[in-house]
């Protein structure tokens, strides 16, 4: 017990410590949770409506971010396949990094779920014993399946690393290794059930295609890693956590290679799509060039699209590559090229126009915006608490007492289980 | 002017009144109702008051010779029933104003003028008998209330007038909070 | 197909109504999930908030209630809704007629586009007047050269009169599908297809993901953006727990073919309201009804039919 109260202790240490730079950042994450609660709050009282969802377009924002952010949790899996497959040793030690993202994008899956339920004081109804879930026959009880699931994997492992780190032990690789490679399958499973989620509904042309697994399959892992690069380029400048470029680079150039598959897949539905020419082209006729006057999503369609082939070409050329400004901003373009592309770019022309044809043009309210910001600020500020406080442990420098001294290289209780 | 049917039809149709319909009167229902349907005539056949029985007026020999007639001229007025090619007695009984009669000059009573009407109109009246043409309101299992013909159309401008639609639904951009 | 379920057949009367004060004193079952509430930081924070007692809470899902159970859960919507609305409310729970499978057929010849029927529903199914505005039935404006054509269709046509020249007019309402995409997205089995073709939902039980929505090609389930708007005067206080009952905030409803009516062996109320005689409800067992006739007889077709949804509802043209 006093071990464990030790070791919270020493979490709210490391939390409230820091340069102004991470005080800013809490700070701005914590006016975002605020914006968010007040937001929630409000729809909660008032219910849906606040929202500018409406029988014609019953899934939109919140939808359109869940399906985003389950990509960047799969993406944590683009870490581990070189790391443990190809035992490839610069990227093993901040596989533990892929996971935290992973765990901090769930919990904002999970948000965006809750906030956009008309009745989520019952969700108790879909777990089972206490409801009565559907299963196996809804997609969305897959969903939560699979998503609770990796959550508790990547949970495990992380807990049981660090757990091991800070009582200066190496992580037991019989416990590790295949956890973290039975995450593999999971992070593909995680997105290929949401895929599947849109992909069953007939009523649905637009998302009732094949390519659509594949499709985000590729687009999670092209995208997800981009907030890994930063992160890593952030950890070694302030907190000293050594990554070598090597890994940095290499994650670059695999994520090039996701970001032609999906550009391929994208091709590939384009052209089915306006060769057939059947009546199933007007929803991706709504999204690339408006049916009349309606056209309120053409400008991020190709915005999206712009983002990503420049984001390929950058990730794409060594030279480009190599360079941190150019990496940076191909981070940048490539995260807002496919938030656009999987979640308005998906969401949106799936139900426009609706089942009986009538167009009817979605955009978020206030409302909306202020509760995904919220929620973004809570997936953030996990992820950062997670991060300061995981960091030191694999330092070395937060352990418990009484365990053996940190050994002169800071990478010892990895690099020891590592090559 | 056509009309679309009588007021108090008008809200038999538009409400639902179970048991509330009449008998008929002496003429049977129009067709072989299933052991547990119950088929209940909504209305008599609508007549102005005081019109019938038409003999009170109609006495002698009649001129048979299609022409306008000096009475009756507000249905004359409104007249539109292959009005090229018939007039009032290729329905109404020359010698017997207080029945109408068939092509063969069988007599038909005017509780019965869905005879009459399946004469031309054969596939709406064998629809009308199993009830896919028309009206009927009730109980889907039992007790039924039909309509005649002439309580939905009038024989003499069977047209239906067109109508005036309730409002258009609220567009969604329309329901905000 | 769909594997169909049914509620236990309930004639109102039946023996077994609690009164009140024993139903409310029944313990809710199992104390774990009491504990489970209480640590579950999103539920209970929400619960907190909203008006919904423990009873609601802890209620198990309606085909795992037993008769007492459910004669309780009536009364208590019963007397929910009496106490919302002042005025008597009555919650049946009746279930299918064996040998009764429900079939409704709508002539597009005959169709003039006059909305009777829309608003006859809203009356009849206490659905809510505004903010949302919530109509199970949505008539669309076609063209006689298009066809049933999506594309030029129209719900919110205006007019003097109708019908308008070269137009003609489809209603859509749930078509009560045999193989229906709804029930088989739900999460939470809370909307399934009875014994006698009905899809039904149970209010009480709907999460809100409206996961049915995206999944029906029709466009028939609709959803409470906020606290449903019914004036007590508007109420229509004979109401089927699967059907017309007041709903709350946050939940999916749609077309029941007016479940607390046709059970108890009336039309629906979209049936005895169009002036044209457009609209066909009946048996599809019994040869004699008069939906056998127009399937037997008249040209008929099926919406969407390629989506092999395979409804109880059915389009034709008498003439």
């Amino acid at each position: 017990m006093r071990r464990a109260f030790e070791f919270v202790a020493g979490c709210a240490r490391l939390v409230t410590r820091g340069n102004r730079a991470y005080f800013a950042w809490l700070a701005v994450l914590g006016v975002a949770i605020a914006i968010g609660a007040l937001g929630y709050a409000h729809q909660f009282r008032t219910g849906l409506i606040a929202t500018n969802m409406r029988d014609q377009v019953s899934w939109a924002f919140y939808v359109g971010n869940f399906t985003f952010l389950v990509g960047v949790a799969a993406a944590a899996v683009l870490l581990v396949i070189p790391a443990y497959v190809y035992e490839w040793g610069p990227i093993k030690e901040v596989v533990i990094l892929g996971e935290l993202l992973a765990i901090s994008a769930i919990t904002m899956c999970l948000l965006f779920i809750l906030v956009d339920m008309g009745r989520p004081d019952r969700f108790l109804h879909v777990i089972p014993l206490l409801g009565t879930p559907n299963w196996p026959r809804s997609l969305l009880t897959w969903d939560a399946l699979v998503l609770n699931g990796y959550l508790a994997l990547n949970l495990a492992v992380v807990l049981h690393i660090l757990w091991k780190a800070y009582h200066g032990e190496h992580y037991s690789k019989r416990v590790v290794v295949p956890l973290v490679l039975l995450s593999i399958p999971a992070a593909v499973s995680i997105h290929t059930v949401t895929a599947f989620l849109y992909n069953g509904m007939a009523s649905r042309p637009f998302w009732n295609a094949s390519i659509l697994a594949p499709r985000f399959l590729a687009s999670a892992f092209c995208s997800g890693p981009a907030v890994m690069l930063v992160l890593f380029q952030v950890l070694r400048r302030y907190a000293g956590f050594p990554i070598k470029d090597e890994a940095i680079f290499k994650v670059a150039e695999l994520m090039a290679y996701a970001m032609f598959v999906n550009l391929f897949l994208l091709g590939a539905e384009l052209f089915k799509e306006y060769y057939s020419a059947t009546e199933h082209l007007r929803y991706t006729q709504y999204l690339w060039s408006g049916l009349g006057e309606h056209r309120a999503l053409v400008k991020y369609a190709w915005t999206s699209l712009a983002c990503s082939v420049v984001a390929f070409v950058l990730f794409l050329v060594p030279r480009t590559r190599r360079s941190f400004v150019t990496l940076n901003l191909g981070c940048v373009l490539i995260w807002v090229g496919v938030y656009i592309e999987k979640g308005i770019g998906l969401i949106i022309p799936g139900m426009t126009p609706d089942t009986l044809g009538e167009i009817y043009e979605y955009t978020p309210t206030f409302t909306e915006w202020s509760i995904a910001a919220g929620i973004f600020g809570v997936g953030f500020l996990v992820f950062t608490l997670l991060v300061k406080i995981a960091v030191p442990i694999l330092q070395g420098s937060f352990r418990a007492r009484g365990a053996p001294a940190p050994d002169a290289d800071p990478r010892a209780p990895l690099a020891a289980s590592a090559h | 002017m056509t009309r679309l049917m009588s007021p108090r039809v008008l809200a038999a149709l538009l409400v639902a009144i179970p048991g509330v319909a009449r008998a008929a009167t002496g003429a049977p229902p129009p067709a072989a109702p299933g052991a547990r349907d119950e088929l209940v005539e909504a209305e008599p056949p609508p007549f102005s008051p005081g019109i019938f029985p038409c003999s009170q007026c109609h006495e002698g020999t009649p001129n048979t010779e299609r022409r306008e007639l000096a009475f009756h001229d507000e249905i004359q007025a409104r007249f539109r029933h292959d009005s090229e090619h018939r007039w009032c007695l290729d329905c109404h009984d020359a010698q017997n104003r207080d029945q109408l009669h068939l092509a063969n000059g069988s007599p038909v009573k005017f509780t019965e003028s869905y005879r009459l009407c399946g004469q031309c109109h054969g596939d709406k009246y064998r629809d009308w008998r199993v009830g896919v043409h028309g009206k009927r309101i009730g109980h889907w299992d039992g007790k039924k209330t039909y309509f005649l013909c002439v309580n939905c159309h009038d024989p003499h401008a069977p047209r239906f007038a067109a109508l005036k639609p309730e409002p258009r639904p609220l567009r969604p951009e329309e329901m905000r909070r | 197909m769909t594997e169909r379920r049914s509620l236990p057949v309930l004639q109102d009367g039946d023996p077994g109504r609690e009164p009140d004060c024993e139903a409310a004193a029944t313990p809710p079952p199992g104390m774990s999930r009491r504990t489970f509430l209480r640590t579950a930081a999103a539920g209970a924070g929400l619960a907190a908030l909203t008006a919904c007692n423990v009873e609601e809470m802890l209620r198990k899902h309606l085909h795992q209630l037993s008769p007492e159970e459910l004669q309780a859960l009536l009364r208590r919507v019963e007397r929910k809704n009496s106490e919302r609305f002042g005025r008597a409310v009555t919650v049946s729970a009746e279930g299918p007629r064996p040998g009764v499978e429900f079939g409704y057929g709508l002539d597009l010849s005959r169709c003039v586009g006059c909305r009777r029927c829309v608003y006859a529903c809203v009356k009849e199914n206490n659905q809510s007047r505004r903010n949302p505005q919530i109509h199970w039935i949505k008539v669309l404006e076609m063209d006689k050269a298009h066809g049933v054509d999506l594309v030029h269709a129209d719900a919110y046509y205006e007019a003097e009169t109708v019908p308008r020249p070269g137009h003609f007019y489809m209603p859509v309402q749930c078509q009560q599908c045999r193989n229906p995409p709804c029930v088989k997205v739900c999460p939470t089995k809370a909307t399934w297809k009875e014994e006698d073709g009905i899809v039904v939902i149970d209010s009480d039980w709907c999460i809100g993901c409206r996961c049915c929505m995206s999944a029906c090609p029709y466009g028939a389930r609709h959803f409470n953006w906020a606290e449903p708007q019914l004036p007590a005067s508007e109420l229509n206080p004979q109401t089927h727990l699967l059907g017309n009952r007041p709903r709350p905030k946050g939940v999916v409803e749609k077309c029941t073919f007016c479940i607390q009516r046709t059970r108890r062996g009336l039309y629906p109320a979209c049936v005895e309201a169009c002036p044209v005689g457009a609209r066909k409800f009946g048996n599809l067992l019994d040869p004699e009804s008069e939906i056998r006739k127009v399937m037997e007889t008249k040209r008929v077709f099926v919406f969407k039919e390629e989506l092999a949804t395979q409804p109880h509802f059915y389009y034709f043209y008498a003439t």
